[in-house]
């Protein structure tokens, strides 16, 4: 191999890019070309070092789970015989109702945004209307606001509704609604609906169809692609809010599994195999949910993020 | 199980999301065809639920930052007292300069560790695809779940998790998130161990765009890997960098529940950051105003870091 005196302009090379299409594996490190003993086991060192650091914590939470962990300082990733013990101790801190409230909260809360993501989606990519661009910008500050931000005003208008006067305090309700709408979503139906073709809906409209008609019929079922994406998104963002259900939560028996993982802690007499047997409860639903829905997940997550 | 690497479709799309569609002739029909109030009416829950948990808070935000707020007491207008407590005040500025501080740390590091995962695991093969969904476990496990995790892998005794780990390579007992000293870059390692397969995920996606044509001509030409890196692929993926780090930073800033369960600002304060700052003044002191003149100004920072990127991005495309 020579040393080149000067890396070429990329401009110059344009024309040979066709040939490139022979070898569509190639990377920008080009790994994949080594086929020496020495490039592999680098490879395999690779792989497992980034096994070990970003899946051995999990693992160790996993064997914890079902270990007999009584030092409260250990977390080991060789199991000591398995048991269920830590399990039993958690749903006798009331891990269930806690698993449970966290169940209902993304049940209606994910039907709640899907149902407000499509209605709104279908508004905004099939009609045109005054102050249609409005309501997008609208949407889009939304998306730039911070939730954070407003936690506190959040905290007082949830104890007291605006107008309907609805103390949303201390019941689940008040973990849900505020999660109703998402600019996220919104913009994924938007623009997934504008690509239907418009054929389809006139000659529905020909045939005398309504709004709802050509909504329900049409272009919804032309969307699943979509409602996947935003179904995974909308059940990821639900399942890991932790602020919200504090600010919402007063007592025990409305809290989240995530926000009971604190509480469990905190208690001198449980042990950490137990707090990770919570743990793993309240992480399963996420990774499976993920492992199923792959291929919506990374292309929204792409998609979506690069959209900015 | 694979993860995929995004399909390239998926980039060219990365201008605005929105663009008007008043330009397109077709859909006028679509106006006649329907009443005035028909959009509205399938609008209408989203901008309700918009209205009450995102433009109302917004606003009275901003009043109460302006306010001394006493519930079912009234509120009284202090004018700009609250924000000159928050902004004399040490905590504050403290606060602030950790949360700089962790957001740039957590930015960096993401960033870098996430740009070298995908350049080491870009490519097709089965083996690839497995470790790659591994790596990215961390950023679909909930938040509360890691923090709690790690809170038992950073325990301070010489038999922690890590400090054994530490220990075999001859290195001493580490306070971690308990000392002061350490604390702040414990927090920060959580975070870029939850943050770099994120980053590393966006930048597979972006490297899936980059002309395959430029490879085989650098490598024809003689380049190195490095070079190829270099002056290939890194300026093919500007626009994923700049995405990235408003992404990145914005999440810095609003930093709360890793901190919250971690260290809750502790020990000695070394952790507190703007976010568990105002939960506290305005949720466990009642000081709702103050807190509030805290949002406000963190809302502001995000605000111009945005516009600031926004417009280095726009300068230099042209």
């Amino acid at each position: 191999m020579t040393v080149p005196t000067k890396t070429t302009p990329a401009r110059s090379v344009r024309s040979r890019s066709v040939r490139s299409t022979t070898a569509p594996t190639e990377t920008a490190l080009g790994l994949s070309e080594s086929r020496s003993a020495g490039g592999r086991i680098l490879k395999a060192v690779v792989h497992l070092l980034v096994l070990i650091v970003f899946a051995g914590p999990l693992l160790a939470l996993l064997v914890s789970a079902f270990g007999h962990v009584k030092d409260p300082t250990q977390l080991s990733v060789v199991p000591s015989g398995i048991t269920l013990d830590n399990f039993g101790i958690a749903f006798d801190q009331g891990v269930l109702t806690y698993l449970l409230n966290s169940f209902f909260v993304v049940g209606f809360g994910l039907l709640l945004q899907v149902a407000v993501s499509v209605l709104a989606g279908y508004a905004l990519a099939r009609k045109v209307f005054r102050g249609m661009t409005l309501v997008l910008v609208a949407i889009l500050a939304t998306l730039m606001l911070p939730e954070e931000i407003l936690a506190l005003p959040l905290s007082l208008i949830l104890s007291d509704l605006p107008v309907l006067h609805f103390n949303l305090i201390g019941t689940l309700a008040g973990m849900i609604v505020p999660l109703g709408a998402w600019g996220f979503s919104i913009l994924v139906m938007t623009e997934f609906m504008r690509d239907v073709p418009r054929e389809l809906e006139e000659a529905a409209r020909i045939d005398g169809a309504g709004d709802l008609r050509i909504f329900f019929q049409i272009i919804l079922p032309m969307c699943k692609p979509a409602l996947g994406v935003i179904g995974v998104f909308g059940f990821t963002m639900i399942w890991d809010q932790y602020l919200l259900p504090l600010l919402v939560s007063v007592d025990a028996s409305s809290y989240t599994l995530p926000l009971a993982l604190r509480t469990l802690r905190i208690d001198p007499d449980v042990t950490p195999g137990v707090v990770m047997a919570a743990a793993l409860l309240a992480l399963l639903p996420s990774v499976i949910v993920f492992l199923l829905f792959q291929r919506s997940f990374v292309s929204g997550l792409s998609s979506g993020a690069l959209k900015g | 199980m694979s993860l995929d690497q995004a399909d390239p479709a998926a980039l060219p799309a990365a201008g605005p999301a929105t663009r008007p569609a008043g330009a397109d002739g077709s859909r006028k029909r679509g106006r006649r065809s329907g009443r005035w109030w028909t959009p509205w009416l399938f609008l209408a829950p989203a901008l309700l639920l918009f209205l009450y948990f995102k433009f109302i808070p917004m606003v009275s935000a901003l009043t109460m930052s302006f306010q001394d707020v006493q519930p079912y007491l009234g509120n009284k207008w202090v004018g700009t007292e609250n924000y000159a407590t928050v902004l004399q005040s040490l905590g504050f500025r403290e606060a602030a300069w950790h949360t700089v501080v962790l957001a740039a740390g957590q930015t960096a590091g993401s960033m870098a560790l996430g740009l070298a995962l995908a350049l080491l695991m870009e490519g097709q093969s089965r083996r690839l695809g497995f470790v790659r969904s591994a790596a990215f476990l961390p950023v679909v496990v909930p938040i509360a779940v890691v923090a709690e995790l790690w809170r038992i892998m950073y325990h301070p005794t010489e038999d922690g998790m890590l400090n054994s780990i530490l220990g075999l390579v001859g290195f001493g007992p580490s306070g971690f998130i308990n000392d002061p000293d350490s604390s702040m870059a414990s927090i920060m390692v959580t975070g870029i161990w939850r943050g770099a397969p994120y980053d590393m995920m966006i930048f597979l996606a972006g490297l899936t765009g980059v002309d395959r044509g430029l490879y085989e001509a650098a490598k024809v030409d003689g380049a190195s890997r490095w070079q190829r890196v270099r002056y290939v692929t890194v300026p093919g993926l500007r626009s994923v960098f700049s995405i990235l780090f408003i992404l990145a930073a914005i999440r810095g800033l609003r930093v709360f529940t890793e901190v919250f369960l971690l260290t809750n600002g502790g020990p000695n304060g070394s952790t507190e950051v703007v976010m568990t700052l105002i939960y506290k003044l305005g949720l466990e002191q009642n000081r709702l105003g103050v807190g509030a003149a805290g949002a406000v100004l963190l809302f502001v920072a995000t605000l111009i870091l945005t516009v600031v990127v926004q417009l280095l991005r726009r300068r230099e495309s042209k």
